[in-house]
């Protein structure tokens, strides 16, 4: 009797030991989940998760006041991997919050047609877009994140989205 | 594969000798069974046969069964022993390469948990000391098949418990080592005959490890495990326990180390996964024996260990060329 | 970077006695030689010349097509007959844009730069000299050598490794080079010691070719140079790995995702090394290399000093033709080589080796079996990885899982495939995963960056609205004091 429970109390403890050397990573305090969390955006700084940024969207997610499929530009896996990483159900990207792109895309300038207004470079999230008072404005490929926010306060609608790799 | 039959050649022979012929007609029985089992699943899952039946897997399974049942166990413990091996334990979980568990020892636990017992029914080896009844190839044969024993015998008196299984209860009964030790089935160190085989099974996986065909990592762990936690506890108190060198001769100690245990498909499969798997085995082997229910623990330690072998697998890769320590 | 020594690797069966038998001739000239303009790493050269023109051996007919790029030149004189997309070997077939010269048989030599003593030029002068040569790395990856030399130069400490360790299997051409051109090899090491200001050289071989290391012993006393010396590695493949080699040489392992430079080793072939030599010594450019033609596929099997452009079926023909047992074409080794579809394409500056395997060459093998996690290529793998591991995560398309078992750190060296009993073509798997693990990195980096110049805007913002407040306030209070 006394042998059988001294064994099935040591197993548990060792299996428990285990269990909590396994668990030991998630047991974070709420800024390295905020971290860990960012690292998994796409860091578009879009907003379309009705966030002002990434970061703020993380925020949310850590304190539980966002779900985890309201990030388009990360898609479907981003949504899958913020899930695991939160222990949640993982589901797509709900589409109210935007259409999740088939493909990246970045922004480009007409430069032919654009007027100098320096207002894209404003709205630019990311400083992707060069340019000065009454010269002509360009998109640096490279660094566009694909966000889409300059595309409204274009006085004369100069700016489309094309392909990435174009 | 291959070389993995060849090494058992020695067991298998020593079994012969001090058990009697009864173990070649379980190995036959076990392996048309494989052969059978792997063959339907193979052609109910839409595969080639060939490439598949002539690997060996299958029948290693069927070997190491039968080498684990007692010789005169009745048919339909090895038909249905490996048949719930080859189609559960293997073909459910996708064949060849994709079973969790090592298919012989599912075969056996559900063997064990069963019929317990018929599998503790096993024989007095045939040494000096004993005047076990003989029974001929043919007496053997029909004792499989029929389930029953030859008229003139009864079953008490041609079967005996393994030197393990006996200590166990001796010991259980409030008795010494010393006087558990005087039953004639013990010799100086281990079991009669049980220590020949054991170390005729450590030849033929010495051979196999000389060929590189099983890494060291896992029998190593696992036989200095079994000798440490033996040589702890008997040195505790040396009437309650038993000593390491008769845990390491006893029962599948040898055959676990260097067959069961060694199955690359249920194992940890990094260097240091392997020795963290070995031990572990070794360790569970002895708690089971020594304070568990069933006459032998390699079965339920091997099954246990093949159970933590994704967490093992995944705190345990090594260190990447490049990469910080 | 802490080692444990070089691991993993195979004996092998080096198969290079066969074409290290006869001594090293030049090849027959050919009419036509087919230069591709991407024959080297970084972006495509740019032509110099026009079709028609008439141009000489040694003259400048493509340019640098960008900072990681390399010079062309003719190999020969003659004319431009064209300049079109043509097959090429390390397109595997497929046709890229190549200048087709005209052999006019003349062979009249381009006046090149004068010769000077090179020890008499600032390094990054002979820097800029070296990359006029057209040359590139010759141990297969033909990396610009100027780009190469630049990025290590003036970091401290810099020392030079040059590769003499031929590990593959049947490839012998920088065997036969060491042999036969050990002064090149030692005068080269001695311009590029000059061209990185480093201190140290080291030649390392392996302890199987005693001709070459007699060579080059030879050579090395004869330099009196005590810079540089010979240092021998057991042939076990793949020792002559760059990173292999650099581990078993200087005990540092080059770290993960980085280059020899971050361990302040500049890594060179043996064959580059000649080229080096010739260009600075003779004003010869790149425009032929050594090539091992071999395999049981082709009747005579040797080395052969090739002008770039030559067909591999003149190669061939140069050699006695096929025999009736020839089966399959390989440029390059029998680990990495890869299979050529045809004979109509151009020895380039990679083509280290060109084997005509028939069936005794290639690795017969059999139906493909599931893994049983046996763990050979654990055991045979120079990078610490567990194949066994990548595969099962390949399989499933895990890309998390394929980064943490470091699936980027793979050497491609085909050890785990050579020793796998189910006969699993591993590294062909891990190779077609890199592009997708490749391409989620590089998002990765990108979202990083973007990240960072989000938080800089974000702060400059936050700054000059402060600022503008400071600004405000500091007009009120002086309005304030002013006596209205």
């Amino acid at each position: 009797m006394l042998p059988a429970l001294l064994t099935m109390v040591g197993l548990a403890a060792a299996a428990g030991a285990a269990a909590a050397f396994a668990a030991r990573r998630s047991n974070t305090d709420q800024d390295r989940l905020i971290e860990e969390i960012d690292a998994l955006l796409p860091q578009t700084q879009c907003g379309r998760c009705t966030f002002t940024g990434c970061r703020p969207y993380a925020a949310a997610l850590a304190k539980g006041e966002a779900d985890i499929n309201q990030c388009p530009p990360g898609g479907d896996a981003t949504a899958i991997a913020l899930a695991k990483l939160l222990g949640r159900e993982a589901r797509p990207v709900d589409p109210r919050f935007g259409n999740v792109p088939a493909n990246p895309l970045v922004a480009w300038i007409d430069e032919a047609a654009c007027i100098g207004c320096v207002k894209c470079i404003q709205a630019c999230p990311v400083d992707a877009i060069v340019g000065a008072s009454r010269f002509m404005h360009t998109v640096i490929a490279a660094q566009c994140t694909g966000c889409e926010l300059c595309i409204p306060p274009c006085p004369v609608d100069c700016i489309v989205m094309r392909p990435a790799s174009a | 594969m291959r070389q993995v039959l060849y090494a058992l050649i020695p067991t298998v022979a020593l079994h012969v000798m001090f058990f009697g012929p009864g173990v070649l007609i379980q190995i036959v029985l076990g392996v048309a069974t494989a052969l059978a089992a792997e063959a339907a699943a193979l052609r109910l899952r839409g595969k080639p046969l060939p490439p598949y039946l002539l690997d060996g897997s299958a029948i290693i399974t069927a070997v190491l069964l039968a080498l684990c049942l007692p010789p005169l166990a009745p048919w339909w413990l090895i038909v249905s022993g490996v048949a719930f091996a080859i189609l559960l334990a293997k073909h459910l979980f996708g064949g060849l390469g994709a079973n969790p568990f090592n298919p012989a020892m599912v075969g056996y636990a559900v063997l064990l948990v069963s019929f317990p017992a018929r599998l503790l029914q096993w024989l007095p080896p045939n040494v000096a000391g004993f005047e076990p009844a003989s029974l001929s190839f043919v007496e053997t044969l029909t004792t499989i098949l029929t389930g029953m024993p030859p008229e003139r015998f009864t079953w008490d008196a041609i079967t005996s418990p393994t030197p393990l299984d006996a200590l166990r209860t001796d010991l259980a009964l409030g008795m010494t080592m010393g006087e558990a030790h005087a039953n004639a089935m013990f010799s100086a160190f281990g079991g009669k005959g049980w220590e020949w085989i054991n170390l005729a099974t450590l030849a033929g996986g010495g051979w196999l490890l000389a060929l590189r065909i099983i890494r060291w990592q896992i029998p190593v762990a696992m036989l200095t495990a079994l000798f440490v936690c033996a040589s702890v506890m008997s040195a505790a108190d040396p009437g309650a326990y038993a000593g390491p060198l008769f845990h390491l001769t006893s029962g599948a100690s040898m055959l676990g180390a260097f067959f069961i245990a060694t199955d690359p498909v249920s194992a940890a499969t990094s260097e240091r996964g392997k020795l963290i798997y070995g031990a572990g085995i070794g360790v569970l082997t002895y708690i089971i024996r020594t304070w568990g229910g069933y006459p032998d623990g390699v079965a339920f330690a091997v099954l246990i260990m093949n159970l933590t072998v994704p967490l093992i697998d995944r705190y345990t890769i090594p260190r990447i060329y490049g990469h910080a320590r | 970077m802490a080692t444990s020594g070089t691991r993993g690797g195979l004996r092998l069966n080096a198969h290079k006695e066969r074409s290290t038998t006869q001594a090293l001739r030049a090849a027959s000239p050919v009419e036509k030689l087919v230069l591709p303009l991407d024959q080297h790493a970084g972006a495509p050269a740019v032509p110099l010349v026009k079709p028609g023109e008439r141009i000489l051996r040694g003259q400048p007919i493509a340019q640098p097509g960008g900072t990681v790029s390399a010079w062309l030149h003719s190999p020969t004189s003659g004319t431009v007959a064209a300049i079109e997309p043509r097959p090429a070997p390390h397109r595997l077939g497929a046709s890229t844009l190549s200048i087709v010269v005209a052999n006019d048989g003349r062979d009249e030599r381009h006046a090149g730069p004068a010769p000077s003593p090179f020890d008499q030029l600032a390094p990054e002068q002979l820097r800029e000299l070296i990359a006029r040569g057209g040359i590139v790395g010759l141990g297969g990856a033909v990396f610009p050598t100027a780009a190469k030399l630049n990025s290590a130069a003036g970091a401290a400490d810099v020392r030079l490794l040059i590769n003499g360790a031929e590990c593959e299997p049947y490839i012998s051409c920088d065997d036969m080079l060491m042999r036969e051109r050990a002064r090149d090899v030692v005068f080269g090491a001695r311009v590029l010691l000059h061209a990185l200001a480093a201190k140290t050289c080291v030649i390392a071989i392996e302890d199987d070719t005693p001709q070459a290391a007699a060579a080059l012993e030879a050579a090395i006393a004869d330099a009196h140079d005590e810079r540089i010396q010979l240092r021998r590695v057991p042939s076990i493949y793949p020792a002559g790995g760059e990173k292999q080699l650099i581990t078993a040489i200087f005990d540092v392992e080059v770290p993960s995702g980085g280059l020899p430079a971050d361990v302040n080793t500049v890594c060179l072939n043996v064959g580059t090394a000649a080229a080096v030599a010739s260009w600075i010594r003779d004003s010869q450019p790149l425009t032929s290399r050594i090539v091992t033609i071999t395999g049981d596929g082709v009747l005579e099997q040797r080395n052969l000093d090739v002008a770039l452009g030559t067909p591999l079926a003149a190669l061939i023909y140069d050699c006695g033709g096929y025999t009736g047992r020839m089966s399959r074409l390989i440029m390059g080794g029998s680990m990495m080589g890869q299979a050529l579809p045809h004979d109509d394409m151009p020895v380039i500056k990679a083509t280290n080796c060109v084997i005509a395997a028939s069936a005794l060459d290639l690795q017969p093998r059999a139906a493909e079996m599931p893994c049983i996690r046996c763990g050979n290529c654990a055991v045979a793998c120079p990078a610490i990885l567990l194949p066994q591991q990548l595969h099962w995560y390949a399989k499933a398309r895990d890309l998390d899982a394929l980064e943490t078992y470091g699936l980027m750190d793979c050497i491609e060296c085909g050890c785990c495939d050579y020793v796998c009993p189910s006969q699993i073509p591993l590294a062909e798997r891990f190779r077609d995963m890199k592009p997708a693990l490749a391409e989620r990195l590089a998002a990765r980096t990108n979202a990083s960056a973007a990240r960072v110049r989000f938080e800089a805007r974000s702060a400059r913002l936050e700054r000059i609205e402060s600022e503008r407040l400071a600004a405000l306030a500091k007009k009120r209070q002086e309005l304030a004091k002013k006596p209205s």
